[in-house]
């Protein structure tokens, strides 16, 4: 038996969409199941995918194909087509599951599940709650872990994967936030879905707590981190702090104007306009922004002509935020909008299954870790993710990690590792709150890092500036260890977490900058100044980085999986 | 602009813990919301400063704080409305849940009440194939009680809360709004039964704190209110809150004026004599006051009772 209060057959690291929806497909397999997170998991920054949820809907004539098609050619041909097709055939089931469960999806007139149209998509096969639809799932899914009675261990942070002699994962460490004290929990196969690493970027649209803890701490452990420099930049970001304006104002009608008043999506692509994929309409933004045609940094989003009734109706929670954070009346004005880092299509690379290692042995990993949602990298969105595909990443592939991972539990013993394995991340801890003096502050090298990051590291991309943020970057991997906090208590030490988190971020942004370094060609959200054709020849390739503890990452190379579509060229 | 946060703090680790104020003077923008204020305090300043935050776009309720007396999102709240030029804006912890640490609450006892009401959907059989058909009107109407982002905010200002914490509380009745007027939900009579017991929905004194302070517009008390209508409608068991409510509107109906000693009488009946000799301090309060009619249960209806009375016909009907 295990020997420790916190022993599970699976333990699952996040508590947003994919690490619940892992959770309840464990424990349905029969598993003792737990759920370790650093917020609870309504916090979860799931929360934020407005939008919707994409499903071809095979019984209302929409084909799975095309569906697995578009996203295929929004990846810039980078996804792995394997697992874009298990994505497109069982997304109509997951979301049937998701609305038996009790999500309120809008409806048609005749009370059937509605749709809106999304980006890159050329038909409408976006289900949605209102511009809520993230929230909205992630409640219902708490509440089905409530019923399913799944322990969850809230406002826990995870300091390392544990892995026994054998050199599989067998645990994590972690420690309790309210009272700083630490704990080992054994388990026989660990899922990581910690969500994306936004904050790695300043401005981002994502929220304070995404931090790339869950790929850091899996690619310290041994697991390969794949595609880290298809970086998505959301077209539509509030001028400021970066806050997110939905893809489904764009869906319902909403237009782009430069300062002349031009649509300008006109001249980039023309036939799907504001509603080709990101990385097309961000470019263009950006582009209409260095050559003079922006306001102060932006283009605008006009959504006047659709009426205050409607917006107030199917995108009410941006309307509410026009408001209240730009003191904008959507109805009445444009609003002032840019690219912003939104969403990381690289992670923790994985199989179909979820698994971090691989069984045919083409790549290693770790044995008994899994991964689901922003923080894996299946390959589902390779180089461009689709609006509306993100929920559904979470929901079938954590669907799959948490049935599989089950399964692995099922045939392999019990861990055994020593309590002392906890011994050098409680001393770091130590280490860092006892550190005294007036020593630089995470939040300034935090700042550093995420400037450095958006400007050389951003929509567009050149060797240069890659070098000098790579050695930006360096240079404060090197300052981290000195940086001090006031806060010298156990209970809630939010200043030990920035720094914690600080140190799993640096890991993160270099990770980002020798792989864009080394992909020498332009794809999707990839785009370099000095290589501006996509080079299927010599890059129709993933870029595998391996952790090493003092050195730049050691790159492999993995080829993309081709099943039914040829790369073709990309327009729009 | 500038301006001078005053925060409430509590550091359990202090030898002798106890709360007390400390300032910090700030240089602001003006689209700054409390919230940058506070992360700029706590990244430039003091780092000890301790509270939760996490989207700063009011969806994920993490940064639920009183501000300058009132519960709400900090992120949600720009210093400029709270506060002008030099003046001071006060921030405390959410009331009517034990402090942590600082700006952070135990949110434990908030979700303990969520769960009493089994929050999740419970249908009735087998699901179908496909999705359950349900009209465009009934999920709308959901989507407003669904945009609930579970702050507390509303809990930290419920004043039956305050002197009585087994209430089960605004947010928690929310939530059973939200399955009680689901379509697809088969538990409403268990919900409404449920909810029918003391502390349960007829504990709301109706003081509209819960609809101020929502940053999302739930309108927690209507939805308690819709509730209260529902078991109505559905003949729940008589309670002395079900009584309450029959009885206050039968007393208005023929009296046009409440008689507050007749409500007490028929709320808990003659046979609760216990219950109703407790009340005479507080009757004879009420009559210092002059809440109490001075003739009581003798007074005569009003005059023009016969408009009340069609006012009450014509609502019938359009019910």
């Amino acid at each position: 038996m295990m020997n420790s209060a916190f022993s599970y057959d699976v333990l699952v690291i996040g508590a947003g969409l994919a690490g619940m929806r892992a959770a309840i497909a464990a424990h349905n397999q029969g598993a003792s199941v737990a759920l370790l997170t650093k917020v609870h998991p309504v916090r979860s920054h799931s929360n934020a995918a407005q939008g919707g949820i994409n499903a071809a809907l095979t019984d209302r004539g929409d084909m799975w194909q095309d569906h697995a098609f578009e996203t295929v050619k929004g990846s810039d041909y980078l996804s792995d087509q394997d697992a874009v097709e298990v994505l497109a055939q069982e997304a109509g089931q997951d979301i049937i599951a998701l609305e038996h469960m009790g999500v309120i999806f809008n409806r048609n007139e005749e009370g059937h599940l509605g749709t809106r149209r999304f980006g890159g998509q050329k038909r409408a096969r976006t289900f949605f709650v209102s511009d809520f639809t993230g929230q909205a799932m992630l409640h219902v899914l708490y509440e089905q872990t409530m019923q399913a009675k799944i322990p969850v261990y809230e406002e826990w942070f995870v300091t390392s994967l544990v892995k026994d002699d054998q050199g599989r994962c067998a645990g994590v460490v972690a420690f309790e936030i309210r009272t700083g004290t630490f704990a080992l929990f054994r388990a026989r196969s660990v899922i990581m879905a910690t969500g994306g690493l936004g904050r790695v970027y300043e401005p981002s649209t994502n929220a304070l707590i995404c931090t790339g803890d869950g790929m850091a701490v899996a690619y310290r452990a041994g697991a390969p981190l794949m595609d880290m420099e298809m970086v998505q930049y959301h077209p539509t970001t509030l001028k400021g702090k970066g806050l997110l304006i939905t893809e489904a104002a764009r869906g319902e009608g909403a237009y782009l104007l430069n300062s002349k008043g031009e649509r300008f999506m006109e001249r980039y692509a023309p036939n799907m306009l504001e509603l080709a994929s990101r990385d097309v309409v961000s470019r263009a933004e950006q582009i209409e922004i260095n050559e003079g045609r922006g306001i102060k940094g932006c283009v605008l989003l006009d959504c006047r002509h659709l009426g205050r009734a409607f917006l107030q109706d199917r995108l009410g929670q941006i309307y509410a935020e026009a408001k209240t954070f730009a003191n904008i009346d959507l109805a009445e004005e444009p609003l002032p909008i840019r690219p912003g880092m939104h969403y990381q299509m690289g992670g923790i690379k994985t199989d179909t299954e979820g698994r971090c290692w691989d069984v045919q042995g083409q790549w290693t990993g770790v044995p008994g870790l899994f991964a689901a949602g922003e923080t894996a990298c299946v390959s589902l969105h390779g180089g461009n993710r689709l609006g509306a595909n993100s929920l559904l990443d979470t929901v079938v592939f954590g669907r799959r990690a948490g049935t599989c991972a089950a399964e692995y539990a099922n045939t392999n013993p019990p861990p055994t590792i020593p309590d002392s394995a906890m011994d050098k991340d409680k001393h770091l801890v130590a280490n860092i709150v006892s550190r005294k003096g007036p020593g630089e502050r995470a939040a300034a090298l935090r700042l550093e890092m995420g400037t450095t990051m958006n400007r050389h590291v951003s929509v567009f991309r050149e060797e240069e500036g890659m070098e000098t943020a790579l050695h930006h970057i360096t240079t404060l991997k090197t300052r981290w260890p000195d940086i001090t906090i006031q806060d010298k208590g156990q209970v809630f030490n939010t200043g030990l977490i920035a720094a914690l988190e600080l140190g799993f971020m640096l890991d993160c942004a270099e990770a980002i900058i020798v792989g864009a370094l080394t992909r020498q060609e332009s794809r999707g959200a990839h785009f370099r100044t000095d290589f501006l054709d996509r080079d299927d020849e010599h890059w129709l390739k993933h870029v595998l980085l391996y952790h090493r503890p003092d050195s730049p990452p050691h790159v492999e190379y993995l080829p993309v999986r081709i099943t039914q579509w040829q790369p073709q060229i990309r327009v729009y | 602009m500038h301006t001078t946060l005053r925060i409430r703090r509590f550091n359990p680790e202090h030898d002798h813990p106890s709360s007390y104020y400390q300032e910090y003077d700030l240089e602001i923008d003006p689209s700054d919301s409390v919230l940058d204020g506070l992360i700029k305090i706590r990244e430039t300043i003091d780092d000890s400063l301790t509270l939760r935050c996490s989207c700063r776009g009011a969806i994920c309720g993490s940064c639920g704080m009183r501000i300058n007396g009132h519960a709400t999102l900090a992120c949600k709240t720009k210093m400029i409305s709270m506060a002008s030029e030099g003046e001071t804006i006060q921030v405390e912890p959410m009331n009517n849940m034990p402090v942590i640490k600082d700006l952070v609450t135990d949110m434990a006892p908030f979700w303990a009440k969520i769960r009493q009401i089994q929050p999740w959907l419970q249908p009735q059989g087998l699901p179908p194939t496909a999705e359950y058909t349900a009209s465009p009107e009934s999920m709308n109407h959901l989507s407003g009680v669904m945009s609930c982002i579970m702050c507390g905010v509303c809990v930290s200002d419920c004043t039956v809360l305050e002197v009585d914490k087994t209430f089960v509380g605004p947010a928690a009745l929310a939530k059973a709004y939200r399955f009680v007027a689901d379509p697809r939900d088969a538990a409403t009579s268990q919900r409404l039964n449920f909810l029918n017991q003391p502390s349960g929905m007829w504990d709301c004194t109706r003081c509209m704190e819960c609809i101020q302070v929502c940053p999302k517009g739930v309108g927690p008390m209507d939805r308690i209110m819709a509730l209260r209508a529902k078991g109505l409608a559905k003949k729940v068991p008589s309670t002395c809150g079900s009584r309450h409510a029959e009885v206050f509107t039968d007393i208005i109906k023929h009296k046009g004026i409440l008689d507050e000693p007749m409500l007490a009488i028929r709320t808990f009946g003659l046979k609760n004599i216990g219950r109703l000799l407790a009340m005479i301090p507080m009757v004879l309060q009420s009559l210092l006051k002059g809440k109490v009619p001075p003739l009581g249960p003798l007074h005569r209806p009003i005059p023009g009772i016969q408009h009340i009375q069609r006012l009450f016909k014509q609502v019938r009907i359009t019910r």
